[in-house]
């Protein structure tokens, strides 16, 4: 690549570029409402290159979450359009979506482990379901949970674990099966100072190996140390810092 | 935990069970089920029974049949009945014709002529019966056409009303055996459908998970197959457990020697009783599967999960 991805601007107008890799994903005026409240969403376009790193920031209830759901595939848009790995959303079968969701990887903000399996199978789920031998990941399964500071517990059921704990276990399970996006919605909501910089540089490392990443953050000071671009949405609207005179909310 | 502990703790893992296992084990569940499944078995060993008491009363009367004699001409009674037996006794199909004496032919015919109209005088007529072939019995029309031959005037009975009303009887008590059976099947299937949903609606996160995870519709409706298709198997050893006691009881207790014993159960009527958990599995599997998955869709037409 010509550029450093991580420095792609993530507004449509790189998009437009026609020396641009094709986006991983790319928002085009998407407005999200739940069932008949008020939108949730409202027009949001952006796009990101392969490769890239960025943090989603934005006051409680801006829609972070919300915006997150519609990339993992677990709710449509009222309007506009997404692109994934090429793929309009609007028109792909359903039965394509299991095969887009594994190259998704999410940590989400309430962890969402199976309180019925023990730490090592709640890592090792993604990798279940895609079919893979026991044997054949056994090993990895383990690695990560020690590498996430995990390996005394991996027998450990999520409800005898800590909040951190549990967020490290939610974070395995989301890269275990190495996703082309890797989506964590306040990873680090629940950890120490300490804890946080050692996900964050796991992100990182996932990053420099491929992996497009996007993280929901509140973490102010996280989001300033890492250098790395920001999307910011404000009551559902994406607002662009560097631009803020160019954008035209609808 | 120490790095041995870990160790040993990979070399044990098996992979935990992605829905909980208590979800389907249920013992109300496994009850209906098991008395659904012990119910279809009573039906099964019904209609075997029913076939069989049928089956050897009709080949009790096809192996006879019984010819009544009139006097014709000057021929006495008795003359003409020894001479039909005799005519009889050549026909193929038939083992052995006996004219009967006199008294036991009265006797016979009392009940429909009455006592008083039977003296002497009266020219009576004459039974005949006919032991017959088994396998290839002489039809009717053939012991007709024989005593036609040496002109005597003669009625056959070979008992085919009274057959064909056992048979169609016998078919009768089948058919309402397999509509139990059927409908058995078709509650069991019906209840474990509802269980399916029950489960599927109560571990909705679960499901969830396992979609965002890249689950398909048919792996999650796989695992709720297995896990009912197991739960009805434990049922369906119960029910045929019970149904085989209750029919070894019934076969000791109603004897069962000859062809129509009061209770007509075999022992080896007992061995349609052993696919019923497998059958009770089969249904289970159908309904779980097939029950999951339209929820699956109808979650996933609303949300994508
Ligand atoms: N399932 C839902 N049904 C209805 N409304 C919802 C649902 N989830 C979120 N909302 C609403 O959508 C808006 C955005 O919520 P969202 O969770 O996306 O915000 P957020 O930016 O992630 O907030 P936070 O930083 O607190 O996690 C909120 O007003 C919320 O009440
Ligand atoms: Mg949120």
């Amino acid at each position: 690549m010509s550029r450093n991805p991580r420095q792609t601007s993530s507004f449509p107008d790189a998009a437009h570029d026609a020396a641009a890799p094709a986006p991983v994903l790319s928002f085009a005026g998407v407005s999200m409402r739940y069932g008949r409240g008020q939108e949730t969403l409202r027009g949001v376009s952006f796009s990101l290159q392969p490769g890239s790193f960025h943090f989603l920031t934005g006051p409680s209830g801006a829609g972070k979450s919300t915006l997150l759901k519609l990339i993992y595939l677990a709710a449509r848009p009222s309007r506009g359009l997404i692109t994934l790995f090429g793929q309009d959303l609007a028109v792909l079968p359903p039965r394509q979506l299991p095969h887009l969701r594994r190259r998704i990887g999410v940590v989400f903000q309430e962890f969402r482990l199976l309180d019925h399996l023990s730490a090592f199978d709640n890592v090792a789920l993604p990798l279940r379901i895609a079919g893979k031998k026991p044997k054949a990941y056994r090993d990895d399964v383990a690695e990560l949970l020690s590498w996430v500071g995990l390996g005394p517990r991996l027998h450990a059921m999520p409800a005898t674990l800590s909040g951190g704990e549990k967020q490290r276990l939610a974070i395995a399970r989301a890269v275990v099966s190495g996703p082309d996006i890797l989506l964590a919605d306040e990873p680090t909501g629940n950890v120490d100072d300490e804890m946080a910089q050692r996900i964050l540089r796991l992100f990182v490392e996932l990053n420099r190996q491929g992996t497009t990443v996007l993280i929901a953050s509140h973490d102010r000071d996280l989001v300033a140390r890492s250098g790395m671009p920001e999307l910011r949405l404000e009551q559902g609207r994406l607002f662009d810092p560097a631009a803020d005179s160019r954008m035209t909310p609808e | 935990m120490s790095a041995e502990a870990a160790q040993s703790f990979l070399r044990r893992w098996t992979p935990g069970p992605l829905m909980p296992r208590g979800d389907v084990r249920d013992a109300s569940l496994v009850f209906v089920i098991a008395v659904l499944c012990f119910f279809a078995c009573l039906a099964a060993l019904a209609a075997l029974a029913a076939d069989r008491a049928a089956g050897g009363w009709a080949a009790q009367l096809q192996g006879s049949a019984t010819v009544l004699v009139r006097p014709t001409g000057g021929e006495s009674v008795d003359a003409a009945a020894a001479r039909a037996a005799e005519a009889l006794s050549g026909v193929r199909g038939v083992n052995e014709a006996v004219a009967l004496e006199k008294d036991k032919a009265l006797a016979l015919l009392q009940p429909w002529l009455g006592k008083d109209a039977l003296d002497d005088d009266l020219p009576a007529p004459r039974l005949v019966t006919l032991d017959l072939d088994p396998i290839a019995p002489a039809s009717a029309a053939d012991l007709g056409a024989a005593l036609k031959a040496a002109n005597i005037d003669a009625t056959v009975d070979d008992h085919s009303l009274w057959i064909k009303d056992i048979v169609r009887a016998g078919a009768w008590a089948r058919a309402a055996a397999v509509g139990v059976f059927a409908l058995t099947a078709l509650a069991a299937a019906a209840v474990i459908a509802h269980a399916a949903r029950a489960v599927l609606a109560a571990r909705h996160e679960i499901v969830e998970v396992l979609h965002v995870s890249g689950a398909e519709d048919r792996f999650i409706a796989g695992l709720l197959l297995r896990r009912f298709a197991a739960m009805a198997f434990v049922a369906g050893v119960i029910a045929a457990a019970g149904a085989g006691v209750l029919g070894a009881a019934v076969r000791l207790a109603g004897g069962g020697e000859g062809l129509t014993p009061p209770l007509p159960v075999a022992w080896i009527d007992l061995a349609a009783l052993l696919p019923c958990p497998l059958l009770a599995a089969g249904v289970a599997a159908l309904s779980a599967r097939f029950s999951a998955l339209g929820l699956l869709r109808d979650m996933s037409n609303k949300d994508w999960t």
